[in-house]
C-alpha cells in the first residue's frame, strides 16, 4: 500500500446467483486523486462502489479507509467513516426546499439556520451556485446534482462517490461540475468516479482502474491513452469503428407540421408549434436536456398522444388521429426512453414483451389468437441479432442490466422493419460496446431506406449518427443545420447554451 | 434483525402454497376461537369442513356445494379480468342484484305465457342488466375520472334499495296475498332454471360458469387482449405504449364483470332463490372479490376457491344448525381467509431475510 492512499480495497468477492459480479477486486485510491472505475455495463462498477457505501456485504476480502479496516454493515456506517456518494439517480423530494431536502438526507442534521450557512459556505467554497429556499422541482438537473453533491460534502467525506454523473448534464454544465471536482480533490478528498464517456476521463481523472467481467484488468494513467486504447482494454478487444457509409437521404417519409400540444401533466412540457420533416436513408439527430419535450415529442409520433389533424404524416397518409396500433401498421415505430415500464413491462417475459409491439407487423395474434411460437421465434431472433445477454425468452424483463433489455427494446423495433423509426435516449446507461452495436443498427436501418429520429442529450452519439441535427428546447425546436461542419459551440448555443450556466451567476 | 427483501420473481411454489397456508392458518384461528367461546374446537371445524361432504347428511348438502360455488365462480372469472388489469370493481353484488331485477322482469313480463325463448330471453336481460350497472362506474370513471372503487361499492346500495322497492311495489306477487316478494319463478316451467340432474345440484349458473372459467382462461393466456389486460395492470404506460386505451380498457373490464354478476343474479332468481325479494342481494358479489384473490386470479384457482367457499357456507348453516353456533360464523371465516391471504401474499414479493447488524 503506497503511503498516500486513501482507501484501499484486497481481493473483493461478490457473487450472486449466477454471476460473480466482483471477483477478487483490488485497487487503491490516493489522497486528491480522481479515480475512475471504467467498464461496461456488468463489468462489476455498481456492486463494488456499493460495497464500498456499505449497501452490499461482500463475500471475501477487506477494505482499508485511512489505513484503518473498513467494513461498513449499511450507508449510515460508511457515511460516518467517512464516504459519500452521489447516485446516477436523484433521490430528493420535488415539492420541497433544497435545505429541506438536505436536512432530510442527513443522518444528524444541525439547526436550520446553521444549516443555510454550512449550505451557502460550502457553494461558495467549491462553485456549486445552489439556493437554499428553492423547490427541487424547479431545479435544473445539473442543480438537482449539486444538491446531492453538498448533501454529501456535508458529511465531510474522505472518498466521494460519484456514479455517471454527468449522464444528464449539458456540457457547461459538466464543465461546472468538473471545476468543483478539481477543487474538492486539491482539498484532499479523493474521488471515485464512475463513467462511460472516455473524453471526459482522460480530460478530468488522475488514474483510472479498468473492469471487466468482475475482475480488474488494469489499472492506467488514462491521459497516457487514446480513448480508443482505453475502450479496447474495457470490452477486451478492438473497438469496432461506426460505418456511416451506404446512406443516401431521398423523398420525404415522416412530416410534423406545426404540431402544439398542451402539457399532459403539471410537471409535463408543452410542444410549441415542432415541424421536422425526415427523408429515406436520412437520420434526423434532435438534443436537448430531457424534460424539455422529448417525451411529449415521442408519445406524440408513437401515437400514444393523439394530435390535431393534418399535424403527423407519413408518406403522405394522416396519421395524426391514429393510435400506436394503427402507427405501426403504417410504418411508425418508436422507442421510448424509459425501458422499464414504459418500453417494457417489467415482470413480463421478453417473448410477452415482444408482443407488446411486434404482432401486428409480425402478424403475432391472427384474429386476437396469439401465436405462441411464432412470437418465440422473433423473441429469439431479436436476442440472437442483437447479442441481448438472457438465460432466454422466457426471462422476466426486468431480470436484464439495462444495457441488455435496452438492446433488445431497439432490436424488436430494428427488426420489424419500420419505414420510420423514433427512438429516445437509445443507449443512455448503455455500456461502450452495445452502444455501439445500438448505433450501427440504427444507421443500418438508415441505410436501408427507413428514417430515422434519434432523440438524445448525448452530443457525441448525435453528431456521429446524425446528417442533420436539431434541438429542443422548452417544447421548442429549432431549425435542422446540417450536422457537417458544426462545432460544439454552435451546438451549445442552439441548445439555448445559457441553460445552467445562467444560474451558475446567481448569488446562493 | 429480520428484514423483508424484494424478489425479482413470484416464484410459483409461493404462489401455490400460500393460498393453502391461508386456509389452514384460518382452520387453526377458527379452532383457537371457538374453543374460547366455549365449543369444541375439533367437532367445530369437522362440522364446518367434513361434515358437507362426508357427514350423515352429506347426501343433501353436497348438491349445494355447486348451487353456491356456482355463482361464486361465475362473478369472480368477471372479476379477476378487471382485478389483473388494475380496474377494482367492488360492486359486483350490486351488479348481481341488478342481474336478477332485470331478467326477473323479463319472465314476469310475459307470464303467464309459455315459449322456449323465455328463458334465453331473462339471460340476455339479466347479462344486459349487470352490464349497465357495471357501466355506471365505467363511464364516471372514464368521463370525469371518478374512482370505480368508490362508485361501484355505492351502487350495491342504490340496487339493494331498488330490489326492496320491487319486492314491495312493481313486482310483489298479486296472488302473495300481500307479502312482499315477486311471484315463485320455479313454479314457471319456461322462466325455471331447476336442477338438471337429480343430485348434483347443477343448474344453467352452473354450466354458464364452466364456460365462464373456460373463456377466462383463453383470453388470459392464449388472446392478445388478456396480454394487454395483465400489461396495463402491470405497467399502465407500457400497456398504453403498446396501443390500449384507458377508457376501452376500463369499459370491456367494468362490463365484463358486470354482465357476469347479472347473469349469476338471473340464474339465482330463476332457480335456488326463485324469486325477488327484499334481501335478494345474499353477499355473493362480495365473497368473489375473496374467491378471485384466493383463487390467485387464475381460472383454475378460482374453480377451487369457489369449491372452498361455497362449503364454509354450508358448513356455517350446519354449524349453526347442528352447534348452535352465531350465524356469523361463516362471515368471521371468510373475512380470515381473505385477511390470511393477504397476510401470506406479502412472501410471495418478499424474502424474510436475517441481516446481521454490526
Amino acid at each position: 500500500m503506497s503511503d498516500n492512499a486513501i482507501f484501499r480495497a484486497e481481493g473483493l468477492s461478490k457473487t450472486y446467483p449466477g454471476v460473480k459480479a466482483n471477483d477478487a477486486i483490488s485497487f487503491e485510491v490516493r489522497s486528491g486523486d480522481i479515480h475512475a472505475l471504467l467498464g461496461e455495463n456488468g463489468a462489476g462498477k455498481s456492486t463494488l462502489v456499493k460495497t464500498i457505501y456499505g449497501l452490499v456485504r461482500p463475500d471475501e476480502g477487506q477494505m482499508w479507509l485511512d489505513g484503518q479496516p473498513f467494513a461498513p454493515a449499511d450507508p449510515h456506517a460508511a457515511r460516518a467513516a467517512g464516504v459519500g456518494m452521489v447516485f446516477q439517480h436523484f433521490s430528493l423530494f420535488d415539492a420541497m426546499t433544497v435545505a429541506e431536502n438536505i436536512a432530510l438526507g442527513l443522518d444528524h442534521p444541525p439547526p436550520r439556520r446553521e444549516l443555510a450557512s454550512r449550505i451557502a459556505t460550502l457553494s461558495e467554497e467549491y462553485g456549486l451556485p445552489l439556493n437554499p429556499a428553492r423547490r427541487i422541482a424547479d431545479l435544473s438537473a445539473g442543480e438537482r446534482q449539486r444538491v446531492e453533491i453538498i448533501r454529501a460534502l456535508l458529511g465531510n467525506p474522505r472518498l466521494l462517490i460519484m456514479d455517471e454523473p454527468t449522464s444528464v448534464l449539458t456540457p457547461q454544465e459538466a464543465e461546472i461540475l468538473f471545476a468543483t471536482l478539481k477543487k474538492l480533490a486539491a482539498n484532499g478528498t479523493s474521488i471515485l468516479y464512475i463513467s462511460h464517456k472516455l473524453e471526459e476521463i482522460r480530460a478530468n481523472c488522475d488514474r483510472a482502474t479498468i473492469l471487466r467481467g468482475g475482475r480488474v484488468i488494469d489499472s492506467a494513467d488514462p491521459r497516457a491513452h487514446s480513448a480508443r486504447e482505453l475502450a479496447a482494454m474495457m470490452v477486451g478487444g478492438e473497438m469496432r469503428e461506426i460505418d456511416r457509409s451506404g446512406r443516401s437521404p431521398g423523398a420525404e417519409l415522416l412530416a410534423v407540421r406545426d404540431l402544439t400540444l398542451a402539457a399532459q401533466s403539471v410537471d409535463g412540457t408543452s410542444l410549441k408549434s415542432v415541424s421536422l420533416q425526415v427523408h429515406t436513408g436520412e437520420v434526423l439527430a434532435i438534443g436537448g436536456v430531457a424534460g424539455n419535450g422529448q417525451e411529449e415529442l415521442l408519445s406524440a409520433l408513437s401515437g400514444e398522444i393523439p394530435s390535431p389533424v393534418g399535424t403527423v404524416t407519413l408518406e403522405g397518409a394522416d396519421l395524426s388521429r391514429m393510435g400506436p396500433t394503427q402507427r405501426r401498421r403504417a410504418g411508425l415505430l418508436a422507442a421510448p426512453e424509459d425501458r422499464l415500464g414504459h418500453a417494457a413491462v417489467p415482470g413480463f417475459s421478453l417473448t410477452d414483451n415482444a408482443l407488446l409491439t411486434a404482432t401486428v407487423r409480425q402478424d403475432l395474434a391472427p384474429g386476437g389468437m396469439i401465436r405462441h411460437g411464432a412470437a418465440r421465434d422473433f423473441t429469439q431472433k431479436v436476442i440472437a441479432e442483437f447479442d441481448v445477454r438472457t438465460p432466454g425468452p422466457d426471462t422476466a424483463a426486468r431480470a436484464l442490466s439495462g444495457g441488455n433489455l435496452q438492446k433488445f427494446v431497439i432490436g424488436r423495433e430494428v427488426l420489424q422493419a419500420p419505414r420510420v423509426l423514433v427512438v429516445n435516449q437509445p443507449t443512455w446507461g448503455v455500456d461502450a460496446g452495445a452502444a455501439a452495436s445500438i448505433r450501427q443498427a440504427l444507421l443500418n436501418l438508415a441505410a436501408g431506406g427507413a428514417g430515422v429520429i434519434v432523440i438524445s442529450q448525448d452530443l457525441d452519439e448525435l453528431l456521429e449518427l446524425g446528417d442533420r441535427f436539431c434541438a429542443l428546447n422548452g417544447g421548442q425546436l429549432s431549425d435542422p443545420r446540417p450536422v457537417e461542419g458544426l462545432s460544439l459551440d454552435e451546438i451549445g448555443l442552439m441548445l439555448g447554451g445559457a441553460h445552467g450556466t445562467e444560474v451558475a451567476h446567481v448569488d446562493a | 434483525m429480520w428484514t423483508l427483501e424484494p424478489r425479482s420473481d413470484a416464484p410459483l411454489i409461493w404462489q401455490i402454497a400460500t393460498p393453502i397456508m391461508a386456509v389452514i392458518a384460518t382452520m387453526l384461528t377458527g379452532a383457537l376461537l371457538f374453543g374460547l367461546m366455549g365449543y369444541d374446537p375439533v367437532a367445530a371445524i369437522r362440522t364446518i369442513f367434513w361434515d358437507p361432504l362426508f357427514g350423515a347428511s352429506a347426501g343433501y348438502s353436497r348438491p349445494q356445494l355447486l348451487v353456491k360455488a356456482g355463482p361464486l365462480i361465475l362473478i369472480a372469472c368477471g372479476l379477476a379480468v378487471g382485478f389483473r388489469a388494475g380496474i377494482w370493481n367492488i360492486g359486483a353484488e350490486g351488479q348481481y342484484i341488478m342481474g336478477g331485477i332485470a331478467g326477473a322482469a323479463v319472465a314476469l313480463a310475459a307470464y303467464p305465457a309459455e315459449g322456449w325463448w323465455i328463458f334465453p330471453a331473462m339471460v340476455i336481460a339479466g347479462a344486459f342488466g349487470g352490464w349497465v350497472w357495471g357501466m355506471i362506474p365505467a363511464m364516471l370513471r372514464n368521463w370525469f375520472g371518478a374512482s370505480e372503487i368508490l362508485v361501484s361499492l355505492m351502487l350495491v346500495y342504490v340496487a339493494q334499495k331498488i330490489a326492496a322497492w320491487m319486492a314491495f311495489g312493481p313486482m310483489r306477487n298479486p296472488e302473495g296475498f300481500g307479502m312482499p316478494g315477486s311471484r315463485n319463478l320455479s313454479q314457471y316451467a319456461s322462466a325455471s332454471n331447476p336442477e338438471m340432474f337429480p343430485g348434483t345440484g347443477i343448474h344453467w349458473g352452473v354450466i354458464a360458469a364452466a364456460f365462464a372459467v373456460f373463456g377466462v382462461w383463453v383470453l388470459m393466456s392464449r388472446h392478445i387482449r388478456g396480454l394487454q389486460i395483465r400489461a396495463a395492470g402491470e405497467a399502465p404506460r407500457a400497456a398504453r405504449f403498446a396501443g390500449v386505451k384507458p377508457s376501452a380498457l376500463v369499459a370491456f373490464c367494468l362490463g365484463l364483470s358486470g354482465a357476469l354478476a347479472g347473469m349469476a343474479g338471473l340464474f339465482e332468481a330463476a332457480g335456488p332463490a326463485g324469486q325477488i325479494t327484499d334481501g335478494f342481494g345474499s353477499g355473493y358479489g362480495f365473497t368473489a372479490i375473496i374467491v378471485a384473490f384466493l383463487g390467485r386470479l387464475h381460472p383454475v384457482g378460482i374453480v377451487l376457491a369457489g369449491l372452498l367457499m361455497a362449503l364454509t357456507y354450508i358448513g356455517g348453516d350446519i354449524a349453526q344448525l347442528m352447534l348452535q353456533m352465531p350465524a356469523a360464523t361463516v362471515q368471521v371465516f371468510q373475512g380470515m381467509l381473505l385477511f390470511y391471504l393477504l397476510g401470506f401474499d406479502l412472501l410471495t414479493r418478499y424474502r424474510i431475510r436475517r441481516r446481521v447488524t454490526a
